[in-house]
Order: structure tokens, then sequence, then C-alpha cells
């Protein structure tokens, strides 16, 4: 391996080859935040890299400066041991570095090819460049085992086969150096499996790839070495053969990290939610719950497993009462719940049920509201928030600030803007929030998703207490892991529908992969 | 200060004053060059306008006056703009707010003032409001854009009230469309007669009582949308409506109750001018306040003191230029107009030219701040 020859650590002393890409002193300051400070980072030609860091420790600032997006305020890049000047992702383009978003930046209503010519077309005629581009592209799928169809519709494409025809792209302009940022957030297991075959592949190859990720089961079975970031610095750069999972969640966090869950043995009561039947349509019309019918009772946590996409978050809005039910019906401790919209959203709310929505900029929270308005979304009709005609401002005020300083939200300033508290801050105002009002039955949505590592503990540990206490929670998230630690028992969703029904003891995550990809539970395996 | 507690947000004077204030110095630098293209002394041209604003008490009086309907107008786009609405019909909804208050000053003139000017407001505020209504019913209900159906709302208005005015409003047996005039109860009372009660010679303006209703305006505004469940809900449909839909709270109510907030707004211009200033019924009073009201939202940011000050300015331009169009014989009242446009153009259209790379001087500014401080911990 290109890197053995290389020192170790922060300062290696240069080996015979230079790095492909190096950072040497990068500093970046957004406002009064020190986003990156003094990063050197020198990544082996032909190597997997990994970038890890909790959100918010600088990874995606980094990538940003070393791809163009910002400019960094000092520093330097070299690429190939040769300092480049990147002004703009076109100028790293030309210096061979590609990447891979975590949003794909695809055209839908195009066909492969279109989207891989895109940007590159040279002269004012289409056809001649994709006569050109087509065999290009049929010689770089052969090369690195990246079957695409050329003329398929990207909208129409599976989010797998879509982040290939990214991959695609940026070869096609030549990169050597391919930065993927958080890639594996939309896949199932298995066209994770894929992806890493396609990775190690390229690297065969001799091609630099760059893996930015929180998770650290993708860097110990793909990279080489591994970059570790906290609070806008490196602390560490390691070999991944020389370290395990433990210890580089205790450098991200800068302390030690319990990464399972502890939780009592099950211990279910009475139904609080029942869904009978229930089919849901989404905004343009398309059915995306299929006659779903589930329980979840007191000191119980639910799980539904799934590739994003497959009905949960019409399912989270429907039991919320925010999208319309189609047929079926919704029971909160055997109470029918009526309407949709807003109105269906309020009578849930009345029925005691808390709702930490999937997207919390979207839905939970007001970016541009101060934090103790957002602290009362929902809830702000309340008596206690509420005078004759004026709303009770400093009873508001200090109720959140209260819920805040419980929910250890930093800073806690219920008069700052939501959009200034980081990620995992946000996610814990509305934790705080829905958690507050002692639900009956927690749904949740995504409760860990952009929140680092130290707040996911914090997160974990409530919803297990909501359980404890004899509260109903059903959980929804697209990460496996958290899934698999959290809940009593598993349903998976495919396509609208209930595929399977696991207990914590039986689920594996192969089980749950196979039948996240559409698979069916067989009767033997069944639990009743 | 914690250096947490604003990571990328330029300090609030430079947000709220010093853009705008860049944005009008270009805007009558600009002005400047044109009047010395025309052959005139461009800074004897802004002591003009200055002094015609502000330079004797007539003049403060008809700027406070043009003031007044700003202040209607920027606060009716304001509200509809928490909403993310733009209502663009300020102007039919102040013709109409118009006709409520001649309606009221017609019927019943001769009962006693206070009486007769509460209803005065109160059928300016119903009318204007009700005008606004309808576009704000099609769009919360069916879709319509709000900027088609007030754009094309102001032209009925005006088809409406001359109608209204050739056909029934009309004092009988004379030539132009103007209605009798009021009798003593409907007059809203001028502020130089008060002054003049009190011994102070304030000239003669049209500036009357319904100023103090404007500054009532503003206050009430502040605390309606800050400190109400009403703003509240308004302002959460207007930032982010599924979040808005997520608490509970139903966009098409709010758009409703903020458009006719804001038709009610512009209404009350009809106010100032029908029972302030004319006494009668008249046709074309609104005069393109409904759409300066824009650029004055805009400028004030929304918010009821930046709408105050941006209003006074336009006030002070009005007044203003017409001393200048007067004075300068090669500057006329299209060259006057020309310079609001610029201020417009600069303060509204270009708001966002300078604001970015401004503020972005200052975030980066900040940045040795916290570094100094850490290092003196």
């Amino acid at each position: 391996m290109a890197a053995s020859d290389a020192g170790r650590g922060a300062s290696p002393p240069s080996g015979v080859v230079p790095p492909a890409l190096e950072v040497i002193g990068v500093e970046k300051w957004f406002g009064s935040v020190h986003a990156n400070s003094n990063i050197n980072i020198r990544v082996a030609p032909g190597t997997i890299h990994g970038i890890i860091g909790e959100n918010g420790a600088g990874k995606s600032t980094l990538m940003s400066v070393v791809y163009g997006y910002y400019r960094a305020d000092s520093g330097k890049i070299q690429v190939n041991g040769e300092t480049v000047q990147i002004k703009g992702p076109e100028h790293a383009i030309a210096s061979g570095i590609g990447m891979v978003h975590q949003h794909f930046m695809l055209v839908d209503t195009f066909t492969v090819l279109e989207n891989i010519v895109l940007g590159v077309e040279n002269g004012r005629l289409l056809a001649p460049n994709l006569a050109a581009a087509r065999s290009e592209l049929e010689r770089l799928e052969r090369d690195y085992n990246l079957e695409v169809d050329p003329d398929a519709i990207v909208g129409e494409l599976p989010v797998g086969v879509q982040q290939r025809v990214e991959i695609l792209k940026a070869l096609y302009r030549g990169a050597d150096i391919l930065i993927l940022d958080e890639p594996t957030g939309v896949l199932t297991p298995q066209e994770v499996g894929h992806l890493f075959r396609i990775l190690a592949a390229l690297r065969k190859q001799g091609k630099t790839i760059i893996l930015i990720t929180h998770k650290l089961r993708e860097i110990m079975a793909l990279t080489d070495e591994v970059t570790v970031m906290r609070s806008g610095k490196v602390v560490a750069q390691v070999y991944t053969s020389e370290t395990t999972r433990e210890d580089l969640a205790a450098m991200m966090v800068g302390r030690t990290v319990l990464l399972r869950v502890e939780k009592s043995a099950p211990n279910p009561g009475e139904v609080l939610l029942d869904v009978e039947d229930l089919s849901v349509k989404d905004n343009a019309g398309i059915v995306r719950v299929k006659n779903i019918s589930l329980q979840v009772r007191a000191h119980e946590i639910l799980g539904i497993a799934g590739v994003a996409g497959n009905g949960q978050s019409e399912l989270m809005e429907a039991l919320a009462g925010i999208l319309p039910r189609q047929s079926g019906h919704i029971r909160i401790k055997g109470e029918e719940i009526t309407g949709g919209t807003a109105r269906g959203a309020r009578n849930v709310r009345a029925a005691g049920v808390g709702h930490v929505p999937e997207d919390r900029q979207h839905m939970g929270l007001i970016t541009s509201f101060e934090a103790c308005e957002s602290g009362i979304l929902g809830y702000h009709r309340d008596e206690k928030y509420n005078g004759r005609v004026l709303m009770n401002h400093a009873a508001i005020v200090a109720d959140v600030g209260r819920q805040m300083a419980e929910y250890d939200v930093r800073p806690p300033l219920p008069r700052l803007r939501t959009g200034a508290f980081s990620g995992g801050n946000q996610q814990k105002i509305v934790l705080s929030r829905e958690m507050n009002r002692d639900p009956d039955v927690l749904l949740v949505g995504q409760p860990t998703r952009g929140v680092d590592i130290g707040a996911i503990e914090f997160i974990h540990r409530r919803l297990v207490d909501m359980r404890d206490a004899g509260k109903a929670v059903l959980l929804v998230s697209v990460e496996l892991d958290e899934i698999l630690s959290l809940s009593d028992r598993i349903v998976v969703m495919f396509d609208g529908e209930i595929v399977g029904e696991v207990t914590q003891d039986e689920a594996t995550e192969q089980m749950l992969g196979l039948m996240m990809a559409g698979e069916r539970q067989t009767p033997q395996e069944s639990t009743k | 200060m914690s250096a947490t507690n604003a990571p990328t947000e330029a300090p609030r004077w430079v947000t709220h004053a010093l853009v705008p204030l860049i944005n009008l110095s270009l805007a009558l630098i600009i002005s400047g060059l044109l009047i010395l293209a025309l052959g005139e002394d461009p800074f004897e041209a802004i002591s003009i306008l200055a002094y015609g604003a502000f330079g004797y008490p007539e003049a403060i009086g008809y700027t406070l006056y043009y003031t007044t309907n700003f202040i209607f107008t920027g606060l009716a786009v304001a509200i509809a703009f928490h909403c993310f609405l733009f209502n663009i019909g300020g102007e039919g909804q102040a013709y109409l707010g118009g006709l409520g208050a001649g309606v009221v000053g017609l019927a019943i003139g001769h009962w006693p003032a206070p009486i007769t000017l509460i209803l005065g407001i109160l059928a300016a505020a119903v009318f204007g409001g009700a005008w606004a209504f309808i576009p704000a019913y099609l769009q919360a209900k069916r879709g319509s854009h709000i900027v088609i159906t007030t754009i094309m709302f102001n032209f009925i208005a005006a088809a409406l009230m001359t109608y209204l005015m050739v056909e029934i409003f009309i004092e009988p047996g004379q030539q132009s469309a103007e209605s009798r005039d009021f009798e003593a109860g409907a007059i809203m009372p001028f502020v130089h007669d008060i002054l003049a009660q009190l011994g102070i010679d304030a000239g003669h303006s049209y500036l009357n009582l319904s100023f103090v209703l404007a500054l009532i305006c503003c206050v009430l505004f502040w605390f309606f949308v800050w400190r109400t469940r009403w703003g509240y809900e308004i302002r959460s449909v207007g930032q982010n409506e599924s979040a808005a839909v997520y608490g509970g709270i139903m966009p098409s109510r709010a758009i409703i109750i903020a458009m006719c907030i804001s038709g009610g707004l512009a209404g009350l211009v009809g106010v100032n001018e029908i029972m302030g200033v004319h006494h009668r019924l008249l046709l074309e009073f609104t005069a393109g306040y409904g759409f300066v009201g824009i650029a004055v939202a805009l400028m004030g940011r929304n918010h009821p003191f930046g709408i105050f000050l941006a209003a006074l300015l336009f006030g002070a331009l009005y007044q203003g230029g017409q001393e200048l169009a007067f004075d300068m014989p090669n500057i006329n009242r299209d060259m006057v107009v020309v310079i609001q446009g610029l201020v417009i153009l600069f303060s509204g259209a270009l708001e966002h030219m300078f604001r970015g790379r401004i503020e972005a001087l200052f975030i980066r500014r900040a940045k040795t701040a916290p570094s100094a401080a850490a290092a003196a911990e």
C-alpha cells in the first residue's frame, strides 16, 4: 500500500511519492466561528482516506474549501506535491478533484448520458458530444464495474444507481481524487455493499478516495487511513488497521462513549397507538402507505426500519394528523383521531401525542424565529402562554429557557435565533418541546439525523426513559444501528407496506437488510 | 457577548441602519449626477429639497401629511409580507377605504365629531379590509396568486369608484365628479388649528390628526405581530408553512387575517385624505401611495420603526421635491419622480446588491474580536 512508506501521525516525514492531496495549515472562519483551525492532512495516492467527526467538527467545511466552494482564510492545498489555487469547483475539477455530494446534483428529467455531459459539452451541437461521451462512458463503466444504462431517465433510477451516475460524472471530468460526502445515508445495506465494492475497484485502479462520514463502521470496513476531526481541528490521523471503533469514537467526542443503549427487558402494556388498515396518499396524490396495521403498547419502542422514501415519512405524518388518511383508522388510547392538516395536527396533540418530525428545519422548527418562539410551536395556544389579548412573553421565555436548560441545549439562550443553533441543539429544542408535555405516545422521526455523537447518546437515553415511564414510542429511522439498539419490536417498510416484523432479540442486520430491499419475511420466520 | 451568540450574522446596526443609509446615499449621488447633467448644482438642489421638506412649519406639516399616508400603506404591505404575501393592492384598498370614510362622512356628518370620526376610521378599515378579503380568500382557498388578484383589484376599485362618483355621489348640478362637502362632524381636525389654539403658529398644511392615528397603528402593529397569537401564527405561516401546519396553524386562516388587516391599514389612507384633507368624496385621491408603500415596507424591513423612518423619508422627498421643481427651472416634476424612483430602486429592488458584501465585511471583522478575547482568558 502506498501509504505504508509514509510516516504516521499529524506530521509524517515526506515519503518518496508526494501525497495525492495535502492540506497545509488551512484556516476558515465563519463570522466568529473558527470552522477550520490549522488543518493539516496528507492523503496518500491510491488509498481510501476517511475523514470522521461529529456534525459541526468542520469536515464539510474543509471539503468545501478543497472543492472550491469556500476560500480558505489562509493555508494552502497541494495536489501531487504542487500547490494549486482552487477558487471554484471548476479549478478543483481542473486539478483532478471530483466530488459526490450528499444531495445529488443531477437533473431528474435528463438521461444519465445528458447528466454526465452537462457542463462539459463542447461546441454548439449536442449530438456529436453525446456520441463521444457514450463511448467514453462505456469505457468508464467497463473499467470500474459501474453498470448504468446511459439512456435511463435519472429521476426513475433508484438512489444507489443515481449515486453511481454522480461517481461517473466525476470520473468523466477526469477526477483522480474523489470526495464522497456522507455517501451511504440514503442507501440500503445491500447498496452500501455495492458502493464499497465500487470504491475498492477505484482504489485498485489508482484513484484516491476521500470518504467523509460519521459512521464508524464504514471507516473500519473500507478505509486505509483515517483523519479524526473535532471542533474545527484535526485531532488524529491514524492507520485504520491500528485503531478500533471505540478509540475513534472517543477521539471524535473527546471522551469515552457508550455505543450501545442500556435498557431493561421489554414489558409491553396496553395498546396506546392502534393503526388499522391505514392508507395514505402524499401531496402529489400517490399512495405511499398501503393498508398498514400496527400497534404500539405502553412500555414499548416500536422501530420502523426501511430505506428512506418507502412510506415511513407519510406514515408518520398521517399518524401526526398532518396528512389526511385515505382509509383506515388511527386510534390513540382507543379514541379515533379525526381531521387532516392543521386541525388534525391539533387534535393529535390534544390526544396526548408528541411528534418529533423527521425534518426539524422543514417542519419541527422555524429557523428564523427566536428559540423561545420555536419552543412553543404547536403549544402556542396553551393557557399559560396567553393573556386575554397579548401572549405572555415573559412566561414563554422562562418556560422555554427552563426546557432548554433541562435538555442541555447550548447555548441556553431562549432569545437566540433558532437557526443559529447547531443541528444537535436544534433537535434538542424539538425534543424538549415534545417530551416536556409528558405525552402518552411519542412519534419520533430520524431523531439523530445530523446530530453529533454526544447528543445522540443523550437523545437515545431520553427515548428509553420515555419507554420505561410507560409511554408508547414509535421510532422511524433509516439508521439501522439506531433501530436495532433502541426498538423492542421492529417492523420493516418497503414500498408502503410492512414486509416483516421481528423482535429485538431475533433481529439481525442481514435479515433487516433483505427485508428493506423488499424481500418478504417467510411465514416460518414470523413471530406470530 | 459570547462568541457563539451570533455566528454568521452581522451586527444589527449594520443590517438595519448602515446598509439602508449606503443605499440611500447611492441613490442621492446618482440623482446628483443627473441634476449636474441638467445644468443645476446638486448641492443647492439638496439644500432646497431639505429646506422644502423641513425648513419651515408648513413644510414640516406637509412632509408629515405625506408621511401619514406612507405609514399606512407601508404597514399594510409589511403585515402581508409577514405572512409571505405580496399585497400590491394597497392602492385599491386605500381607494375603498376612502369610500368607507366618505359614506360615513356624508351620512352622519352632523353627528358629534368624535363618534363620526371613529365610525369613519372603522368604516375605512372595514372597506379596505373587505376589498383585500376577496383576493385573500381566492389565495387561501383557490390558490389564485395574490399578486395578480390584488393588481386586478386596483383596476376594479378604480372603475367602481368612477361609477359610484359619477352616478351616485356626485353633487347635483356640478361638472366634476365630487360629492358635497362634509358637515363639521366628519372633519378630522387640522394640526395647525389645534396648535393655533395653543398659541403656536404653524402656518397652514394638510397635516391632520390622522398622523396620530398612524403613529398609534405603528405601535399596535408591533404588539400585534410580535406579541399576539395571531401575529405568531401569521409569521409562522410566512416563514415556514409546513412547520405552521405541524403546529396546528391553518395557513388559509392566517392568510385571510393578514390580508384583511393589510387592506384595513391601507384603507386608513382614506381617513387622512377624505376626512382629513378634502372633506368630500372625490376621485384619484390615492395618488400612488399604495405602490410607494411597497418601497416603504422594503426599506423599513417590515418593522414599524423602520417603516416610520422610511415613510418620513418618502414624505420629505414628496414635499421637498415639489419645492425643488418649483425653485429650479431645469428640474420639473418628472425629474422629482425620477429621484423618488432612484431611491426606490436602490433601497428596494437593489437591496441585495451591497447587503451581502457589507455584512460579510463586518462578519469577517468580528472574527478578530473573539480570538483576542480568547487570548485574554
